[in-house]
Formats: C-alpha cells, structure tokens, sequence
C-alpha cells in the first residue's frame, strides 16, 4: 500500500498551465497577438448577431393578437400571431379542413416505413423497402386524392404548403430513380448511340437552370401533346422536377458503377448471367449502397429546389408564405420577415437533419473500408 | 442454378437456329436501331402534336418576332434600350444583365468563401465555430426564400429617400436601393489609365524577371510590394501631379429623386447578395476539404527546409489544395449562372425575365423562346467549363 501511494505520488500533476479552461481558452483562443484579436472580433460578430436575433424574436416581438395592427408599432419584432393564424395553411395549404385527416396519416405511414429503413440496425430490410417504395406511394396516392372508397376528391390546385413541398420532393427523387438508373448504365454502356444519348441527355439537362425545365414542363410539354388532352398542373411540375433530377442522380450513380471492382462485372459473366441480371443482382445493390450519401445530398438540393415551383404559380411551403405575406388583414413591416424565418426555419431543419445522416451514412461506409 | 442451367439450354438450342442472332455486335446493333427509331418516332409526334397545337391557337413559328418591335421598357440595362426596340435588343439587354449579375458574383462568392473556408480550419475556436454555423445555415435554406428575404424583408424595407441610410463613404442606401458617388473623368485622366496599364505591364516583367533570378541564384525579390508600388502607386502619383482628373460626384436629394451619382437597384442588390451569400457556402466547404486534403507532412516538410509559415502556406500547401479545389469550383460558378435565372422571382431583368418572362407572355411562342434560353444557358456552362478546364490543367500536377 505504501509503495503504491510512492508510486502515485511521483507521477507529477500536468504542470498548471497547460489544462483547465484557462489553458483552454489561452491555446484556443488567445495563443498570438493576432489571434486575441481575431477573437475580439468574432466575439463582437457573435454578440451583434445573437443580440438582435433575441431581440427580435423575444424581447420586442408580439405574440398574441388577432391581425397585423397588433405589428405596426414603433420597432416591432417579429409578428408571431401572423404564424400560428396562418399555421394550418402553411402545413396543408387550401386542403379542406374536414380532410386533412387524410394528410397526417400519409405522414404517419411515411414515418412508419422510414424511420425502421433509415436505423440501419432494425432488421427486415428488404420487407420495409417493398412497403415505403411499393406499397406505400399507393396508399398515399388513394388518400391524398381521393374520389375512391367514399375519400371525397381534393383537387391538386387546392394542396399547397409544406405537403406540396413534400409530395414534389419525394415523387420528384422517387420518380427520377428508374431514368437515372438507366442513363446512368446508358453512359457507361458499349454502345455508342446509347452512349451518345445518355451523354447528351445528362449535360444538356445539367447545363440548364431547373427553372428553365419547369417553364418548360408547364408552357411547353401542353403543346407536345396531342390537342385536347390537358395535364394536372402539379403533374406537369412532378414531369419537370423528375427529369431534372434524374440527370443529377444518374451521375452520382455512375460514380458508383465506377467505384466497383471490374473483377465484379467478370465473375457475373463468368456465372453466365444476362446483362440484366448481372446489374440487377450483382453490380447495383453494391454500386447504389456506396453512394447512398451522394442520393441524399441529391435529394437535399431537390428539396431546397421544390421551392422554385412557386414561379410556375404552384404553392409550395415558400409559395404560400410568399402568397400570405401580402395579406392585407396581416399587414405590418414585419410580417415579411417573420413568414421568411418561419419558412426557412422549417426548411433548414429538414435539410439539416437530412445532412446530418447523410454524414452518419458515410462515416458507416467509410468504415467498412478501413477494415 | 435452375435458371441458368435452362437459360443455356434453350440458348444452346436456339443459337443452332439462328447463331447469328446471337452475336453481340449484331445484337448491339438491333438494340441501337430500335432505339433511334422509337426516339424518332416521339421526336415526330412532338413536332406534329406542337404544330396542330399551335395551328390551332393561332400561333406563328420561326424567329421573325425577333425584329418585331418590344413595346416594353426594362429597368436596368447596360446598352441603351426603350420600348420602340426589338425583341431581339431585349434580348441582348437580358443576356448583359445575366452575365454581370453572374461574373459579380462569382468574384464576390469566391472571395467569402475563400476566407470563410479558410477560417473554418482556424485555430481560433471562436473564428472556426463562426464560419461553421455560417455554411450550416445559409446552405440549408432555400436560395429563393434567402433572395425574398434580402427583397422584400431586407431591401423593401429600408427607408424611403428622404430618410436614406448614411455610408461612409458618401453612400445613400434607401427603398429604392444604393446610390453611391459617380467618377467623373476629365480631360487628362487617360494618362492616369495609361499608368495604370503600364503599372501593370511592369509588375508582369518585374515577376517573371524575379522568377527567373531566383530560379538562378536562390534570392528572392519583393515582388508583391514592388507590383502594388507599380500598379497603385505609380497611377495615384501622376493623378496628384496632373491635379486630380478624376472627381467624385455625390448622390443628392433635390425634390422627390436623386441627382447625381450611381444607383444600384434594389433587385439586383438582393440577387447579388442572395447568390454570393449562398454560393460562398458551398464554395467555403469546398476550400475547407481541399486544405484538409493536403497531406500534414506536406506543410511538416515545408516548415522543416525552413520556410516561414506563410511561406508554407502560399508555396506547398495552396498550390496542392488548388487541384482539389478547382473541379468542384467549376461546377459552383456555374451553379451560381444557373441560378442566376431566379431573378424572374424578384423582378431583376435578366435572361429568364425579359426573355422567357415578358417575351414569351407577349409572343407566346414558347417552343422558340424557351429553346433559345436553354440554349444560352448551355454555352455559358460549356464556356466556363471549358476555360475552367484549361486553367485546371495548368494547375494540375506536372509528373517528372
């Protein structure tokens, strides 16, 4: 016992500067003449921001009242009550009230399917995947719309809000899936004219603003069709968005046709198998899980996109916070600025949420290879 | 196994039919004519279908419209442009503002980003907290909603004229946007720009001459202080000597507008703004990934011959990072073109607005229009890829 107290006590504390928050702040923050006074200015920076942040959300804000008069007065912050007024039509839009029932169980079931397929240790993969890809979109599809089994029809120009951002994201990425996939083999393909093809689709689509696609999906694909056959406005910007994607998708999917091991395509022709198979069972359940995180990043610029669908006069989460920021009845010099926060706040937490296990992923796979 | 097993027996059985069938260049071949002419097939019933459909509304095809006159006035241009010139001026007054509302903010984005991906890898912790929640926020949100924002709740909302906004600097920033002083050239400021010209002429030779010297002997030369003497220096001197040929005129109110000066518009402000704000984010996280990328005994071997921390920075570890950094660059510059397009959002009177906005709505010749469009938009993007190709090149790595 005596020896071992010896022992501890000759191992000598570490010296007094060199830990502790002091030590801390000295080597992080304080190290050189030109780092104290970078960190003056950024503590400046941080104060100025955070301040008129609290400012205007908390301590001048308004949180009650009936219409935008409660907003007008002399340095007013944020409109709060304009939000939790407008706060259904920004979820659902125009949806009528009695069915939006019908809205929150499509999320409920979405949740269902996608929080045991995003936990990569739930099992029952395969049979979770059949759901949310197959079953699922059919559900959602009869419930959102309706006519069918007594669901009173809900016309796509009176959805808006968050579910049309949702519904444009999710249809748009699942959508692009089949064509990415297949332009994606088309540009690695041996033949030419495929080649060519899909090569010039890819490019021309990716040199090209998303806006210019949806202009041309709602003034031009009406007259691709044959006379008299009209198109639901939401579809022709579904058509837009997917055809966009796709091309951005069937890049990051070559990237992972790219990343497998040629000792891969040749065994599978070694087995015998056709080209379809040989892709459908060996190449792309490899290449498609190596860029999983690449899909997300894909869907998070989708979703940030879905917002552009306002200027072909549909009304997204942003549209309709656009839409209700020159309500007359909410009028106050504040109102802009709180719809924009409220909308961006929800936006930022969908994409961020979504980066973050897009990061996760990748950090999964990364390990699988340092093995 | 079954499958396959069967699979090759009737392969067997029908290759003795028809062996060449089976060949895969034939097959290749059939594959390829089929494909070509099913497009060609769609590709005819679109142009049928467009026709019929624009017989029947009355619509006129083929690029005459061009020529007609616009009957339309556009609020910012850099060529002369009224309302009794033609579509095909608007055009032009549309692609103008497009690429100086695009080149602005490439500079203005990679400059922010440049120092805010740099500051991400500070060793202030305070510095690089800072910059991380900037890139986390601003590439998270929508860029339309950030150009709304910096619209209508930002810039819409200042103070009408009367009550502008102070800049140092002689700067009025009001509802109806920035107005700032003007130069005003007077005779004699050519030799001030022939200076400048001739400033900048010298400091290429002074740099080349000190390349070669310390290629030679090893001595360097104050090369940026003899260039900033050259190009700044010498012009401000003979500005002073002649008596000052260049002169500022200020903004001032005289009844219900400004005299005088410039004015920047709010909606190309708010665009200039949103975009580089956005894209600098992207392009911040792109720096970052680049230095990080940069092995750590690459600057460990440059601090150990002996050269200053900066000197590490600027000769090893940049010129490394830049070959990272340069492909995912590119395809930034042309995300902020693209998006640029957004200004239709915001009343900014770019390519999209004047051209597939105003344009379209009064010809309604959409095929030929929005045709035109996306073929802009395509050679801008080949364009800068192709520069931004080259200058990746001359920066990749030289295998000796």
């Amino acid at each position: 016992m005596v020896a071992d107290t010896d022992v501890a006590a000759k191992i000598e504390a570490p010296p007094r500067n060199t830990v502790g928050p002091i030590a801390w702040i000295r080597s992080n923050l304080l190290s050189s003449w030109s780092n104290a006074l970078l960190t003056v200015i950024g503590l400046y920076l941080a104060y100025q921001v955070l301040s008129a942040l609290i400012y205007w959300g908390l301590i001048s804000a308004t949180f009650t009242g009936a219409d935008g008069s409660v907003c007008t007065r002399e340095g007013a912050g944020a409109c709060w009550p304009f939000i939790t007024a407008k706060f259904a039509q920004f979820m659902y839009g125009r949806y009528p009230e009695p069915e939006r029932w019908r809205v929150n169980l499509v999320y409920l079931l979405a949740l269902a399917g996608l929080v045991p397929l995003m936990i990569p240790r739930v099992p029952g993969k395969f049979w979770t995947a059949l759901y949310v890809f197959v079953l699922f979109p059919v559900i959602a599809f009869f419930l959102l719309v309706g006519g069918v089994f007594g669901l009173l029809h809900v016309d796509t120009a009176l959805w808006g809000g968050l579910l049309v951002t949702l519904v444009v994201a999710t249809v748009g990425i699942a959508g692009s899936f089949p064509l990415g996939i297949l332009l994606a083999l088309g540009r690695r393909s041996k033949m030419p004219i495929v080649r060519w093809i899909s090569v010039g689709f890819i490019e021309f689509v990716r040199g090209v603003p998303l806006i210019t696609v949806l202009f041309m999906a709602s003034v031009m694909l009406p007259l691709f069709l044959p006379p008299g056959v009209t198109f639901d406005k939401l579809l022709r910007a579904l058509i837009g968005v997917a055809l966009f994607s796709a091309a951005y998708l069937a890049e990051v999917i070559r990237g992972g046709l790219q990343a497998i091991p040629r000792g891969q395509f040749e065994a599978a022709d070694a087995l015998g198998l056709s080209y379809g198979k040989k892709m459908a069972l060996i190449i792309l359940p490899q290449a498609l899980k190596l860029v999983i995180p690449g899909i997300v990043n894909t869907f998070i610029g989708l979703f940030k996109d879905t917002s552009l669908v306002l200027i072909i006069g549909l009304f997204d989460l942003l549209g309709i916070v656009q839409l209700n920021n020159s309500d007359s009845k909410w009028f106050s010099p504040t109102t802009a600025m709180t719809g924009y926060v409220f909308a961006g706040f929800i936006f930022w937490i969908f994409c961020f949420g979504m980066s973050r296990y897009s990061q996760m992923i990748e950090r999964r796979l990364a390990a699988g290879d340092r093995r | 196994m079954a499958v396959v097993t069967s699979d090759r027996g009737r392969r067997q059985a029908a290759a003795t039919q028809a062996n060449f069938l089976y060949r895969p260049e034939v097959r290749q071949a059939i594959y390829q004519v089929v494909l070509v002419v099913l497009l060609l097939a769609l590709f005819y019933a679109l142009v049928h279908n467009t026709a019929a459909n624009l017989r029947k509304q009355n619509i006129a095809s083929g690029f005459d419209f061009v020529a007609r006159t616009a009957g339309f006035d556009v609020s910012q241009s850099l060529i002369d442009f009224n309302s009794s010139m033609t579509y095909g001026r608007a055009f032009l007054v549309g692609l103008l503002n497009t690429l100086l509302v695009a080149g602005l903010g490439i500079v203005v984005a990679t400059v922010l980003g440049f120092v805010i991906g740099i500051a991400r890898l500070s060793t202030n912790w305070l510095i690089a907290r800072l910059a991380t929640v900037y890139v986390e926020v601003i590439r998270n949100v929508p860029l339309l909603l950030q150009l709304f924002f910096w619209y209508f709740a930002v810039l819409k909302a200042l103070p009408p004229p009367r009550q502008s906004l102070t800049l140092p600097g002689g700067g009025l920033l009001n509802v109806r946007g920035l107005y700032v002083p003007a130069p005003i050239f007077e005779p004699g400021f050519e030799i001030v720009a022939a200076t400048i010209l001739l400033g900048i002429v010298a400091a290429a030779a002074v740099y080349a001459w000190a390349r070669r010297r310390q290629n030679l002997t090893g001595q360097q030369f104050p090369v940026l202080w003899t260039s900033l003497g050259l190009i700044v220096g010498m012009p401000l001197l003979t500005h002073l000597m002649l008596g000052s040929p260049m002169t500022f005129e200020y903004p001032e109110l005289k009844g219900f507008n400004f005299q005088g000066g410039m004015v920047l518009q709010p909606e190309f402000l708010a665009l200039l703004l949103g975009l580089s704000i956005y894209t600098a984010s992207f392009i911040a996280e792109i720096v970052r990934a680049g230095i990080q990328g940069v092995s750590k005994g690459q600057k460990e071997a440059a601090l150990a011959i002996g050269l200053t921390q900066g000197q590490s920075l600027r000769l090893v570890v940049i010129p490394q990072a830049m070959r990272i950094i340069i492909p995912p660059l590119t395809s930034q510059f042309l995300n902020l073109t693209k998006n640029s397009s957004l200004a239709v959002a915001i009343g900014y009177p770019d390519l999209v607005s004047v051209w597939s906005g105003t344009v379209l709505n009064q010809t309604g010749q959409a095929v030929e229009v929005i045709l035109v469009t996306m073929c802009v938009f395509l050679a801008i993007s080949l364009v800068t890829s192709a520069f931004m190709n080259w200058f990746n090149r001359r920066m990749a790595l030289v295998e000796r």
